[in-house]
């Protein structure tokens, strides 16, 4: 990037520990049931437990055969089965019928079950209740981290967000808390704690006990600060259209554990790759973080270097050539390789975004980003809708509409919501229920215009209409006060400059410069403070429950002062992580992210649909 | 290497329900012994002894030993007995082996039987297994002598419990107020279930009512479970009717025959919905009824062979339990020009004439397109008009491959010269570009077009005509 970076930014702590760690703690597990044995894995747990092991790890360890859960008989004939699953209670229901159908054949097998990352009591209940607590034995793998890059870190827990936020259950607080605690432990101490949102404050105090029952041993710190932050607190960001190159490719091809399956219309041929992304492919290394207006730009230049590089060859002697074959040619072969994979990938987004007129709906998001013609933007979801263009679309397109204008007018959402169930079918009856119980979706109370008003202009907000609406859902509804909060933080540049998105000047560059996340800013203005003094309005318009605390002060200015552990609870985006790294370049910082999930606005809402239960 | 990825990944996806078994050989384990060679090798960076200090702060933000805090904290635990020490000091003699330190089978802590200690000289493990001594506390495990206090802690460390011993109903909400008060989700709902099996649905429900947190994991977890009917009785005993109403309708989803389902939706009609969803519900019924009208009939004349349009245009799929606007685009498709069926949903014109513009797009049917948009006025001219912006009917005409005759019409419609402009380059309109430079007066535009049309076309000409025209006051 262009930008005047920071040059001394610290090293990174090798994350590639984790994976060993856990690695070693399955094979142990699995010693456990020593004899062959016949493996069933969640199938949300394969592409995880793909990253930290493989086909072979396991053979080595006696499993024979693999088998994905999928609440059906089985068909295994193995006399020892082992099951590694989510604590899902209707998981274990399942079990428990293999195992009381093979009662029943009088047929005798072991078992065992590991719940990853722990198990719970409800689930435990379910053996009792069903008959099999003894026939069943019963482990925990303590895989909660997943190191997807050398600054990215995943619990791969995208149910932590719609548990959490939506039902109100803070099953994995304690979870989230021990995965904080195992970074302490292996990169701490750390020296300072900064957090917002009521989730992350639990999470620290469960990380604290934690700390506390625990014994700490003195070491070189190598990350200093971490920074909590809910996903609640900032709805906006993952709701905008990603724009960067790896967040669009995960809007339109989705990341999955940090692998993209790219199909026939970038491979162009009749099959689909799998491509790990990550800072290991150099050419992606260099186009993540870029808008994607400069990507083609940066390709096509790349190409001509490759280019010059083969080029070298001619006229070279025997001896050269020889040298360039066996120290070159390799890597400009895998460059090539990559180059031309990325190139497709980008000539197929551009297809995808031309057809669904995507300029139009960024124009609306900037729009609604911006509170600016306002009616225009309610006439276009309408049409979207009416037209039954993606049913997620549309519901991200109200949901921004919600979250940036303190709610829908009454005859607003009455209408938009009958043409929505009118579109896309009634049974979304429910995801309305859920998205409103969120706070995502919802309908200004009547008495609200004047605070709608107050908070257009900047002034005051009093909170008793948020006290009222979440005592009237009695949910975790939170009030969006998204333009005071824009206008108190200078989220939306002044649209009469122009903004060069080859050389960034601020965050707002991953969303076109447009806007500058949310959650980002709050990150921001806090480590430039070093506290939340001075943010005093911000936090009361979020009602975050905000805390700064200190540990022991860092006995030297050590680099690990500069390696920031950014926590997302309940997910982040990939936009989010770019703009992060854009921040560090800036500011002489490393961020790593540590995130629930990766999320976007896709995966956001389909948590919110009510088909999954 | 990435190709290896790949194919580990494809192995992956494909092992859906039949077995594979391993019969090619792999060392790996010599990688693993270096994994753990390397990882032991971090070990000693450990080994120093020191101690940390945390400035705490409580829920509120204020740190701990303010007096607002102690007071909140005071006022916050009116329903707690005895709350353990806020925030206790760092002891190496509190009992350890929380679970997330702890690389060792949890299962054989929770049955009480020994620690297997060879796992101690793991250091792997031990890296963040700080602590692996059995604490004395172990011992207590099987004497059921356990302080609530000690109990919730032993719950949230996923250690055994036995709650037998809190009978009284002041024990067990003590027990529920604790768990609360840990934030530890799994603790309530571990507790949630004992009080479930413990106390009686009304006093339950009573109790549960003044306690969000444990209200909000008990409706969870009976959501889980599919404890539906307990559920429902909840709802109603707290007054919460709307939701009831919700989860009950939700039902209809898990009823397959659409007679019955139809039956079923109706029956949902005297529920207490709330604001307008009660007549959304009776939308949906008064919907499924129709499809199973149409659905009948049609498939009758499918199958009779009797109507072209089924044999041009097969149906793709049945119309039951389709939305509304899909009704009506596949009625559209179908029955456009049948005798007109009273309509029972109000939609409003944008919507049928989205819905019905798509629908006859689609069979290229450019006279009935043509003809909704024809309205007269009182000299009997015609004029066309449409609930829809010009720019989004092509749009959608475009989509249904119009051919460029029929878009440059609707182009040509266009208000702005702009959007038009650019709607006729993307469609390759040249007329409309030309015509519109023309009344723009933009000689340098039109000059420039030139050079984009086929050499020698009528367009070319057409160009070159109103360049040479004297009579045009161009702007440049």
């Amino acid at each position: 990037m262009a930008h005047s970076a920071r040059r001394d930014s610290p090293e990174l702590p090798d994350l590639s520990l984790l994976k060993r760690l856990v690695r070693d703690q399955l094979i142990y597990l699995l010693e456990q049931l020593p004899g062959k044995k016949d493996l069933f894995i969640d199938s949300d747990l394969m592409s995880p437990l793909d990253r930290i092991a493989n086909v072979s790890t396991l053979k080595q360890h006696e499993v024979d055969k693999l088998y994905k859960v999928e609440h059906k008989p089985i068909v295994s004939i193995s006399d020892q089965i082992c099951f590694l699953i989510r604590p899902r209670i209707q998981t274990v229901k399942w079990i428990c019928d293999v195992v009381n159908a093979d009662k029943a054949a009088g047929k005798f097998r072991r078992y065992k079950i590991i719940f990853t990352p722990q198990k719970f009591y409800a689930c435990e209940a379910v053996l009792e209740e069903q008959g099999v607590f003894g026939d069943v034995t019963t482990d925990e793998w303590a895989f909660y981290l997943l190191p997807l890059d050398e600054d990215i870190i995943s619990l791969e827990l995208p149910e932590f967000f719609r548990d959490n936020f939506l039902a109100g259950d803070q099953r994995w607080v304690r979870t989230a808390g021990s995965a904080l605690h195992l970074l302490h432990s292996l990169f701490g101490p750390f020296s300072k704690v900064y957090g917002i949102g009521r989730c992350s404050k639990m999470t620290y105090e469960s990380w604290r006990e934690q700390v506390e029952q625990g014994e700490q041993k003195a070491r070189h710190a190598e990350i200093g600060n971490v920074f909590l932050i809910d996903r609640d607190v900032d709805f906006v960001t993952p709701l905008c259209s990603q724009v960067v190159y790896e967040g669009l490719v995960d809007d339109i091809f989705r990341i999955k554990c940090g692998c993209v399956e790219f199909g026939p219309e970038v491979t162009s041929s009749d099959k689909s790759i799998k491509v790990m992304l990550n800072s290991q492919d150099k050419v992606f290394n260099e186009i993540r973080n870029e808008h994607f207006s400069n990507v083609f730009g940066f390709l096509s230049q790349k190409a001509r270097n490759l280019q010059t590089a083969y080029d070298k060859r001619r006229g070279m002697d025997i001896q050269q050539m020889k040298t360039f074959v066996s120290e070159e040619l390799k890597g400009l072969k895998q460059e090539h390789r990559l180059l031309s994979l990325h190139i497709s990938a980008s000539e197929s987004i551009m297809k995808k975004k031309t057809k669904q007129d995507f300029q139009e709906l960024l124009k609306t998001e900037h729009c609604l980003l911006e509170g600016f013609e306002i009616r225009e933007c309610i006439s276009f979801i309408e049409e979207h809708i009416n037209r039954q263009v993606s049913m997620i679309e549309s519901l991200r397109l109200l949901c921004l509409l919600s979250v940036t204008e303190n709610g829908l007018l009454p005859k607003d959402f009455k209408s938009l919501k009958a043409q929505y169930l009118q579109s896309y079918g009634a049974d979304h009856l429910l995801t309305f229920s859920n998205l409103r119980q969120l706070g995502l979706l919802v309908e200004q109370q009547p008495g609200e215009t004047l605070t709608v008003m107050e908070s257009k202009v900047g002034k005051l907000v009093n909170d008793r209409t948020a006290v009222k609406l979440t005592d009237a859902f009695s949910s975790l509804a939170k009030k969006s006060h998204f333009r005071a909060l824009s206008k108190k933080l200078n989220l939306v540049p002044k649209s009469d400059e122009e903004y060069d998105l080859r050389v960034p000047r601020d965050m707002a560059y991953i969303f076109s410069g447009a806007y500058i996340p949310l959650s980002c800013k709050i990150i921001e203005q806090v480590l430039e403070r070093d506290s939340w003094t001075g943010l005093e309005e911000v936090t009361r318009l979020i009602n975050g429950h905000e805390f700064a605390v200190t540990g022991a002060d860092p006995k030297s200015k050590s680099d690990a002062q500069r390696i920031i552990l950014v926590m997302f609870l309940g997910g982040c985006t990939f936009s989010e992580i770019s703009a992060l790294r854009f921040l560090g370049k800036e500011r002489g910082y490393k961020f790593i992210v540590v995130t629930t999930a990766i999320t976007n606005s896709s995966r956001l809402l389909e948590a919110l649909l009510d088909n999954n239960v | 290497m990435m190709k290896s990825k790949a194919d580990e990944e494809d192995y992956w996806n494909s092992s859906k329900y039949n077995a594979f078994t391993f019969d090619d050989a792999d060392d790996e384990l010599s990688a693993l012994k270096e994994t753990k060679k390397a990882v032991n090798s971090i070990g000693p960076l450990l080994a120093e002894d020191g101690e940390e200090d945390w400035e705490r702060v409580s829920w509120s933000g204020e740190p701990v030993g303010s007096i607002s805090w102690s007071v909140k904290e005071m006022a916050a635990s009116n329903q707690r007995a005895d709350r353990e020490p806020a925030f206790p000091k760092i002891s190496t003699e509190t009992p350890s082996l929380s679970k997330s330190q702890s690389g060792i089978s949890l299962s054989s802590l929770f049955k009480g039987e020994t620690v297997i200690r060879s796992l101690l000289g793991d250091s792997s493990l031990r890296l963040y297994t700080p602590e692996l001594r059995k604490p004395k506390s172990e011992y207590k495990d099987l004497v059921s002598d356990w302080s609530a206090e000690e109990t919730v802690q032993r719950l949230q460390q996923g250690k055994g419990v036995t709650l037998e011993k809190f009978r009284s109903l002041q024990d067990k909400l003590l027990l529920l107020d604790l768990a609360v008060a840990a934030h530890d989700g799994n603790a309530i709902t571990a507790v949630l279930i004992y009080l479930k099996r413990t106390l009686c649905k009304e006093v339950l429900f009573r109790e549960l009512e003044s306690r969000q947190t444990a209200l909000r994991h008990f409706i969870h977890y009976l959501t889980e479970s599919r404890e539906q009917r307990l559920l429902l009785e909840l709802l109603r005993a707290l007054g919460r009717t709307e939701e009831a109403a919700l989860l009950q309708y939700k039902d209809y989803k898990n009823i397959a025959d659409e007679n019955k389902r139809r039956d079923f939706l109706k029956s949902c009609l005297s529920l207490q919905f709330g604001g307008e969803d009660g007549n959304h519900v009776q939308d949906h019924y008064t919907l499924l009824e129709r499809q199973i009208i149409i659905e009948a009939a049609d498939r009758k004349a499918e199958r009779e062979g009797k109507l072209e349009v089924f044999q041009k245009f097969p149906r793709k799929a049945s119309i039951l339990n389709m939305p509304l606007i899909t009704t009506l685009y596949y009625c559209c498709f179908y029955h456009y020009n049948e005798p007109e069926q009273p309509a029972q949903c109000p939609i409003s014109e944008k919507q049928y004439f989205t819905t019905a513009l798509a629908a006859r797009a689609k069979l290229k049917n450019w006279t009935d397109v043509d003809a909704m948009f024809n309205s007269r006025n009182w000299l009997g001219f015609s004029k066309k008009k449409s609930p829809l912006s010009f720019q989004r009917v092509v749009d959608i005409l475009q989509k249904n491959s119009a051919p460029t005759r029929v878009l440059q019409e609707y182009v040509g419609l266009v208000s702005d010269a702009e959007l038009r402009i650019g709607l006729a380059q993307k469609h390759k309109c040249h007329d409309i570009v030309i015509n519109t430079y023309r009344d723009m007066k933009d000689r340098q535009q039109l000059a420039e077009y030139r050079k984009k049309v086929e050499r020698g076309s009528a367009e070319e000409r057409k160009i070159d005509e109103l360049l040479s025209n004297q009579q045009i006051r161009w702007k440049n």
